[in-house]
């Protein structure tokens, strides 16, 4: 499997890293190697195996519908580049 | 009765599908123990959870699953017992972890149906294709800085039902009713408010036209995010025009997410939405899979309240109503409560015309919910006793109910002080017979030469005597054969 | 007397408890050998406050007669586990500045139980790696070297700051994390223990993910019995993480000198490929001989899938990480780099804050994810690692144990096989199979290339059953008689 620059700058996009023209390329180079190497579990017959979804095989424990966090706005801000007036603020969307 | 769009190379019928998203009705957020209350100051109901911080993992809140479980009873659907939370990648300014929680491929309900009542009294079938648990994102403003976006979070990780129906509606009216009747089961089931005006109901739109009679399904758009019963049937029949207009001028529908600006009464293109999505579903490891047993469900079926088709037919059945006063009643569910309430051990007739005509004229003219009605039940049910006992005549009472909806009073007392008792002693009639017949001897003897229409002077001259309390029925009875030559 | 940097936990333990030594003592000590070892790189940030003061209340706990398991003990902490208010960096550029406002369940643990903490310990950016040298904040030193050489060596990776720390007495134990093998093969490459858990026998929250299904928590110490003290305090359910599991924690301490007579110990044919390091395959065999002579029995056995593991983790690792790694994003926290519009400010913030490593595994996740893909890789993966779990599945019927090298090779010198992810990637090879089977595996130092660099063995049991594996652990230990660095 091979990814071409274009393959490379769509998953960047998707990904939102922005990658430089000139990088495109040995970066498809690297990423081709890879997942050329990962190939190989194509050999492999999964054709009856049902797949490993996680890394435990306990059911999903619940909460109880209490309100026991928030309420605390100032910490979730405090790490923020830019907050304004208890917001986060981001370059401004157009809709 | 088929919904067509006329073209100018023949009819075009609509296909439309509609996803609701509901917000669940709990205290807590879907994965996390911030509260979900509406209208809080920005970001005071975030969690770090919510926040999408570093290391931070989501437990699910059990009431909201039993939620969906009791909403996917309501809509007579597949339980699954076995569902999946997976993970919908995107970036957005208030999709704090960067992906959505939500299921996909396993949700926690699958096929259902709804029952759709017609105004010309037909039923309509609406397949529910799935029903699944998600996250809310937050929310961004976009007004409150030239430059900037604000972010709140206090939405994020909230509980949404989304609520996906098969391409079964045919006409925006469908789609109108689909959305009441949905807002309706979920209002009788307490798992969602309904409230499109706060956000807690929204609803998306797939709409496609098709050549009368063809079963083809051709391209699709989405209108996102539309928020009243009203907007959405214009914005369906504004789309599906678009449509017609497109493939009959040659074009090509694109498949595209639109936007229905209700100002202008058009839908346009989304084009921040449009850049190749691709959401990289895939199981979230952070959540094994949902499990719960049969146990479970059947100690929430039995939880159950009536439903409105149910209790639909059991109004027509044992009160004798038509269909159209059976759905009109059980709409809401407090609305069917007052009117059992009034109608208890009354004329059940009589009982639907005094709530939908009288108390539900009023209430829209007020603008004020049932629960705050100025009349309860009870009074009204009183109100109807006294008509029934000969107390007050049918206008006698609509004056009482008046007042009633001034004062609060109960009915007997506002007879007692106003003394409006309608006059059913016949003596007490006969002698103001007696004094009109001997002040006007002219009219007497007018009437009994074949006079006929004077029949009505004397009444309003008997009524005037009487301040309008005599009964109507006895006084023209009484007339009559005092006046017979 | 032993230098204050020099003893174990348990020892340590001992001395608290006679009154020997103060845990102020020991802090400052230990932070007088960081200042030392600053050259090391080992940690990202240090503590000497928050250790001064810890240790301060531990000394008043102690004259109260109410103490902890880890009363007074010096702890080093990677900095990929949440530490309220301390810097967490994950050793990436992109969480520049980072005061958590809350603390991990684990190192939680620890603080209550009295432990001290030293500082944050360097690591592969967001454990990305196998050699500490993708860290934003450097590349951290092996203190081995080979003999009359003083080419600086990795320490492995990813916890290779701490490894470093515990194998130069820095610290008397620390956090790692392990997704592939990141707590396993560090040990190996500084001649220290380190034990990973059953997944889900130490809550994730509060750390840092890099691999969900993989992530978990574990020891880095000098000893079994060491390791076997910390992760008492380190797991446990937690109603916070749901995969977090309810499963009773033995006293793991109390089984280490039960010894192996009679245990079957599994010899895995498919770990000893064409081309084995002759030092690796002959200490393997050593290894085997000294359980033998404490009573255990050989068994040939196959895990057929090992070959599959490594690609197969390099889909389901990287796909869970670039879903993972999606919120750093310049919104709420850490770097932001300015851009006209959010799109904009994301891919540029992205691209300035993560390394080279971390973002070819975003691409590599977000590619295999993507539409028209998913099934051929992702799909396809989890299916194999389902055969890679009933390979040890099926191995556990007949054995008890599983005995293999934990690394290739010996440590190797900072600046090599880094233009060739692959041949990077091959390191984790006999690690990686037991995360993808959520089995627990510790790696034991068992003895010296020719060259007087340390190896490790690799012992791995069936789920939930750390006991057995601290058993064999500490069979080995004994046998080995290990010289460790700085040891009189």
């Amino acid at each position: 499997m091979s990814l071409d620059k274009a393959t490379v700058r769509r998953i960047a996009t998707l990904a939102r890293i922005d990658v430089q023209e000139a990088e495109l390329e040995p970066l498809a180079g690297e990423l081709s190697a890879i997942l050329g190497w990962i190939e190989q579990l194509q050999e492999v017959d999964t054709s009856a195996v049902a797949p490993m979804t996680g890394g435990t095989d306990a059911a999903l424990p619940w909460r109880s519908d209490v309100v026991d966090d928030g309420g605390q706005p100032e910490k979730v801000v405090a790490n923020a580049p830019d907050p304004q007036d208890g917001f986060f603020t981001v370059p401004k969307v157009v809709e | 009765m088929s919904y067509l769009i006329k073209g100018d190379t023949g009819n075009w019928e609509v296909v439309i599908g509609l996803e609701v998203h509901a917000q669940v009705v709990s205290q807590a957020k879907l994965f996390s123990g911030a509260s979900v209350a509406f209208g809080a100051a920005p970001n005071t109901q975030v969690s770090c959870v919510d926040a999408g911080m570093p290391g931070m993992l989501p437990v699910i809140n059990g009431f909201c699953v039993a939620q969906a479980v009791k909403t996917g009873l309501g809509l007579k659907a597949r339980i699954n017992r076995h569902s999946v939370f997976a993970r919908k990648n995107y970036f957005y300014a208030d999709l704090p972890q960067g992906y959505q929680i939500s299921q996909y491929d396993q949700p926690i309900v699958g096929e259902g149906t709804i029952v759709l009542d017609m105004p010309d009294g037909s039923t309509r079938t609406i397949g529910i294709e799935r029903l699944h648990l998600e996250q809310d994102a937050g929310k961004s403003i976009h007004d409150m800085h030239p430059q900037k976006t604000f972010i709140d979070l206090n939405r994020s990780g909230v509980a949404l039902m989304e609520i996906v129906s098969k391409p079964d509606l045919r006409s925006p009216e469908e789609a109108g009713q689909y959305l009441r009747k949905l807002r309706s089961i979920l209002r009788y089931l307490g798992t969602c408010d309904g409230n499109m005006e706060e956000g807690s109901m929204r609803c998306d739109a797939n709409v496609s036209v098709r050549p009368a009679g063809s079963n083809e399904l051709r391209t699709r758009c989405e209108i996102k995010n539309v928020n009243s019963v009203r907007f959405v049937m214009q914005a369906i029949e504004h789309e599906a025009r678009r449509h017609v207009d497109v493939y009959e001028s040659g074009g090509t529908i694109v498949q595209e997410t639109r936007l229905y600006d209700s100002n202008r009464d058009e839908t346009r293109s989304m084009r921040s939405k449009e850049m190749a999505h691709d959401y990289r579903y895939f199981p979230d490891p952070d959540l094994p899979p949902l499990i719960f047993d049969q146990a479970f469900i059947d100690k929430i079926k039995a939880s159950l309240p009536e439903l409105p088709d149910d209790k639909k037919e059991r109004f027509i059945r044992d009160y004798a109503l038509s269909t159209y006063d059976a759905d009109v009643l059980v709409a809401e569910q407090e609305n069917a409560l007052y009117f059992e309430t009034v109608a208890k051990g009354r004329d059940a007739k009589l009982a639907a015309n005094w709530v939908i005509s009288n108390l539900f004229g009023m209430l829209n003219k007020q603008g004020v919910a049932i629960a705050d009605s100025p009349v309860k039940a009870k009074d009204l049910g009183a109100l109807i006793d006294l008509i029934a006992d000969n107390t007050l005549s049918g206008r006698m009472a609509k004056e009482v109910f008046e007042v009633m909806v001034e004062t609060g009073k109960a009915p007997a007392m506002i007879v007692e002080e106003r003394g409006l008792k309608q006059v059913t002693d016949t003596g007490a009639i006969d002698a103001a017979i007696d004094q009109i017949i001997a002040a006007n001897p002219d009219k007497v003897a007018e009437y009994r030469s074949g006079k006929d229409k004077l029949m009505g002077w004397f009444v309003g001259q008997l009524m005037k005597a009487t301040q309008g309390k005599a009964n109507p029925g006895l006084c023209g009875e009484l007339l009559k054969k005092k006046l017979a030559p | 007397m032993t230098s204050l940097t020099a003893l174990t936990i348990a020892d340590a333990r001992d001395q608290l408890a006679a009154g020997k030594v103060s845990a102020v003592e020991l802090a400052d000590a230990h932070l007088a050998a960081m200042e030392k070892a600053a050259d090391l790189n080992a940690f990202i940030t240090t503590t000497p406050d928050v250790a001064r003061d810890r240790a301060k209340a531990s000394d008043t706990r102690r004259k109260k007669g109410d103490v902890g398991a880890l009363d007074g003990i010096p702890l080093g902490i990677k900095d990929l586990f949440c530490t309220e208010g301390v810097l967490t960096t994950a050793a990436s550029h992109i969480l520049d500045g980072f005061k958590p406002p809350y603390e991990s369940t684990v190192t939680a643990k620890l603080r209550d139980a009295g432990a001290v903490m030293l500082g944050k310990l360097n690591l592969d950016e967001f454990a990305m790696g196998s050699a500490t040298i993708t860290s934003y904040y450097g590349p951290t030193k092996n203190p081995w070297k080979a003999k009359g050489s003083s080419v600086d060596l990795v320490p492995g990776g990813s916890s290779g700051g701490s490894a470093a720390a515990v194998a130069a007495s820095l610290c008397m134990g620390a956090t790692g994390t392990d997704t592939g093998g990141s707590i396993r093969q560090p040990a190996a490459f500084t001649g220290i223990v380190g034990v990973k858990p059953t997944y889900g026998r130490c809550s994730r929250w509060g750390i840092v993910a890099f691999a969900s299904s993989l992530d978990q928590a574990g020891p880095m110490t000098r000893t079994v019995r060491d390791s076997a003290i910390m992760l008492q305090v380190m797991c446990g359910h937690d109603p916070k993480d749901s995969t977090s599991s309810a499963h009773v924690v033995p006293d793991f301490e109390a089984v280490l000198k039960q010894g192996v007579k009679g245990l079957k110990i599994g010899i895995p044919k498919e770990y000893r490929p064409d081309g084995l390091n002759a030092e690796v395959s002959a200490l393997w065999d050593r290894g085997m001989g000294w359980l033998k002579e404490a009573g255990a029995v050989a068994v040939d056995i196959s895990l057929p899938h090992t070959k599959y593991a490594l690609p197969t983790y390099y889909i389901v690792a990287p796909a869970e990480a670039s879903s993972n790694l999606a919120r750093y994003d310049g919104v709420r926290f850490g770097l932001r780099e300015p851009g006209k519009s959010l799109d904009e400010m994301y891919a540029k913030t992205r691209a300035a804050g993560f390394g080279a490593e971390v973002k070819r595994r975003i691409l590599i996740g977000t590619y295999v994810l993507s539409a028209g893909y998913y099934d051929a890789y992702y799909l396809k993966a989890q299916k194999v690692r389902a055969l890679i779990a009933r390979d040890f599945d099926q191995a556990f019927e007949k054995v008890d144990a599983i005995l293999t090298p934990t690394a290739p090779s010996a440590p190797f010198g900072i600046g090599e096989r880094m233009d060739d992810p692959v041949a990077m990637y091959l390191n984790d090879v006999f690690t990686v199979p037991a995360s993808l089977a959520g089995i627990p595996g510790a790696s034991v130092p068992a003895g010296l290339t020719a060259t007087g660099l340390p190896l490790g063995l690799q012992v791995l049991t069936k789920r939930w059953d750390e006991e057995t594996l601290f058993r064999v652990s500490q069979v080995i230990e004994d046998a080995a008689a290990f010289p460790r660095l700085g040891a009189s």
